[in-house]
């Protein structure tokens, strides 16, 4: 009898959380409206973990929509000054003194590792919406990193979309991807991204620190810091110029 | 002919000096012919070899396709024609960036798509006959070794399809072919055609139609263009003029060596015998007969010369065109078609050219010192003054 209460009292338990559980489309919205930004100047530190060490790379982006990016490595001395500029399929990438050449990169080669990192060109100046790009559904919620996520599985809804399928653990709370792992279509794992630490600013909840892992390489993965961002500025058009580059 | 006499006995008289010349201008006969030998040979391997492994009789490449351009790739496949379907004449090609992960590495690769069955290149596309599960992929050389990949070897490869969505697979390693033309070795992976279409969602598509050796010229067709050896080849070509120009650098500097030579034993003979020279004129023998004679002497190191190169160097370039020249490990990883051994060829043109040159060359540096005699005073000549 009391077995039987204490299934009883599970089954109520589950369906009131069942209940409680936007749709997969309400969740998608919500994380488009933390990491979907119109524009956006932002500092950052990427931390690429090789075989023989670590390598630390500095830099600032201007973001507009999801075409326009254009990032500035500011260190190591080595990169510093180095620009890359992103429309909507092409990237150019200018290196200053001595060599003072700008050469354009597209196709197949954005999505190339930026660096040795396990990040490519298009990760690193992606800001597509999610709601747009996929259907969800909600699998369930687990508990990762001690906070309660929702874990969907998102499949393209269009041909051109990079990742068939992905799979995230979308902070409850936060309505942050707090994990999230994206797949080829054959199902193969191809890469793993974690957010390890956020921050709150202007009513959104925006990555701090992040993990990102080539899952088919052996590397040791890629940390990313996000040191600061602002999202209320107006960029000038002229920043996303080619001319823009040797400034 | 009294001057060849004389000639002949002069030369002789002079001993060692004259042999001495001799030797150099052997041995710059034997390397000018044994260097243009080797390049010939060379030329002639990496035609033959990349015709058969690699552009056939030429290629109809798609419009949008430029093998020098990695951007090109992604637009540059379209529908096979109809043309093409005849198996006995044409070899299309299907060509895809790709990433590979030999032991986690990540290695950008070019996957090719061919049918397994072509019969157009000599290339053992037949391993490529496979039902595993895994895309059968089959390697250069090179690339194998580069990659430390062996027969049986799994690697993952990432590949964008049509769309540009990721997908990875599996493949294995199910050959490793030996091959002098490295342009169908590094960075590539060989693969059943239409396994690769279905990879990349471009059924019944291609880059480029390999043709046979029997189709050398052939009009374009719309979205296609026909590319002959003179544009296939054209990169090789310069690469040949350029080591012909590093050998005509050779062979100048030890031509020069043998001319110094000469010219210094003309001007000797010239300052040595001027008794002789005042003698001949007394006797008769006008200015000109006198230089006419000590050119010929001049020149006979030429014939004498190559004379001596035939009887050692003969045998000396024939064994070497029989059992070839081993090329230094490594010279094949430059990109450009080199065999392990090549075997020089030499033309009957390339001798005959050669021994001309230096027959021509040889008189004129004899001829030139003999200026003198025609200013000289036979009295004077006589008593052995030194004019």
């Amino acid at each position: 009898m009391k077995k039987i209460e204490v299934f009883g009292n599970f089954l109520l338990f589950s369906a009131m959380l069942m209940a409680q559980i936007p749709s997969a489309e309400e969740i998608l919205k919500k994380i488009d409206e933390n990491m979907v930004f119109d524009q956006a100047i932002s500092k950052s530190k990427m931390v690429i973990h090789g075989r023989i060490g670590d390598r630390t790379i500095e830099s600032k982006a201007w973001s507009k929509g999801n075409d326009l990016a254009m990032v500035e490595y500011l260190s190591p001395a080595r990169e510093a000054g180095t620009k890359m500029l992103k429309t909507a399929d092409k990237l150019w990438i200018y290196t200053p003194e001595p060599t003072d050449r700008i050469i354009t990169i597209s196709g197949h080669l954005l999505r190339q590792s930026v660096m040795g990192s396990d990040l490519s060109y298009e990760d690193i100046t992606d800001n597509s919406s999610m709601i747009e790009s996929y259907n969800a559904k909600v699998l369930g919620t687990e508990t990762i990193f001690e906070r309660n996520c929702y874990v969907l599985e998102l499949v393209a809804k269009k041909d051109d979309i990079s990742y068939y399928k992905r799979k995230i653990w979308v902070d409850v709370e936060r309505m942050l991807p707090l994990k999230e792992e994206r797949f080829a279509k054959s199902g193969k794992l191809l890469k793993k991204t974690e957010i390890l630490e956020v921050f709150q600013q202007d009513g959104r909840w925006y990555p701090r620190h992040m993990t990102f892992k080539d899952m088919l390489s052996r590397g040791e993965g890629t940390e990313y810091f996000i040191n600061s961002i602002d999202f209320n500025v107006d960029i000038p058009e002229y920043i996303f110029t080619k001319a823009a580059l040797r400034r | 002919m009294l001057a060849i006499k004389l000639a002949y006995r002069n030369l002789l008289g002079a001993g060692l000096r004259t042999w001495l010349n001799i030797i150099v201008l052997s041995f710059s006969f034997l390397i000018i012919i044994w260097n243009r030998g080797v390049i010939n040979g060379w030329d002639r391997q990496a035609r033959i070899d990349t015709k058969n492994q690699e552009v056939g009789g030429g290629q109809y490449w798609h419009e949008n396709y430029d093998p020098y351009d990695p951007f090109t790739l992604e637009d540059a496949h379209g529908i096979i024609p109809e043309k093409f379907q005849s198996i006995e004449n044409y070899t299309p090609i299907l060509i895809s960036q790709a990433t590979a992960y030999p032991d986690g590495r990540v290695q950008s690769v070019l996957l090719k798509g061919i049918e397994p069955d072509q019969k157009i290149l000599k290339i053992p596309t037949e391993s490529l006959k496979s039902d595993i599960e895994e895309i059968p992929v089959m390697l250069g050389r090179r690339m194998a070794e580069n990659n430390k990949l062996k027969i049986g070897d799994f690697v993952t490869v990432r590949w964008r399809d049509a769309n540009g969505t990721f997908d990875a697979a599996d493949a294995k390693v199910v050959h490793i072919f030996k091959t002098d033309v490295p342009s169908i070795d590094n960075g590539q992976m060989w693969v059943p055609m239409q396994r690769l279409q279905k990879m990349m969602q471009m059924d019944g598509e291609a880059t480029l139609v390999v043709a046979s050796q029997e189709i050398t010229s052939a009009p374009d067709l719309a979205h296609w263009i026909f590319k002959d050896h003179d544009i296939l080849f054209k990169d090789f070509e310069e690469l040949i003029e350029m080591k012909n120009v590093g050998g005509y650098i050779m062979w100048f500097i030890l031509l020069l060596l043998a001319w110094i030579a000469i010219f210094d034993t003309q001007v000797l003979s010239i300052f040595r015998r001027q008794k002789e020279i005042g003698t001949d004129i007394a006797l008769g023998m006008t200015r000109g007969q006198v230089i006419r004679l000590f050119t010929v002497e001049g020149a006979m190191h030429g014939i004498l010369a190559a004379i001596l190169a035939a009887i050692y160097g003969g045998p000396l370039l024939w064994l070497q065109a029989v059992k070839g020249f081993a090329m230094p490990e490594g010279t094949d990883d430059m990109g450009i078609a080199i065999a392990d051994t090549i075997y020089p060829y030499y033309s009957i043109g390339l001798v005959v050219v050669t021994a001309s040159v230096v027959l021509i060359t040889t008189t004129i540096v004899s001829f030139l010192p003999t200026r003198r005699i025609s200013k000289m005073n036979p009295t004077d000549a006589i008593r052995g003054k030194i004019q």
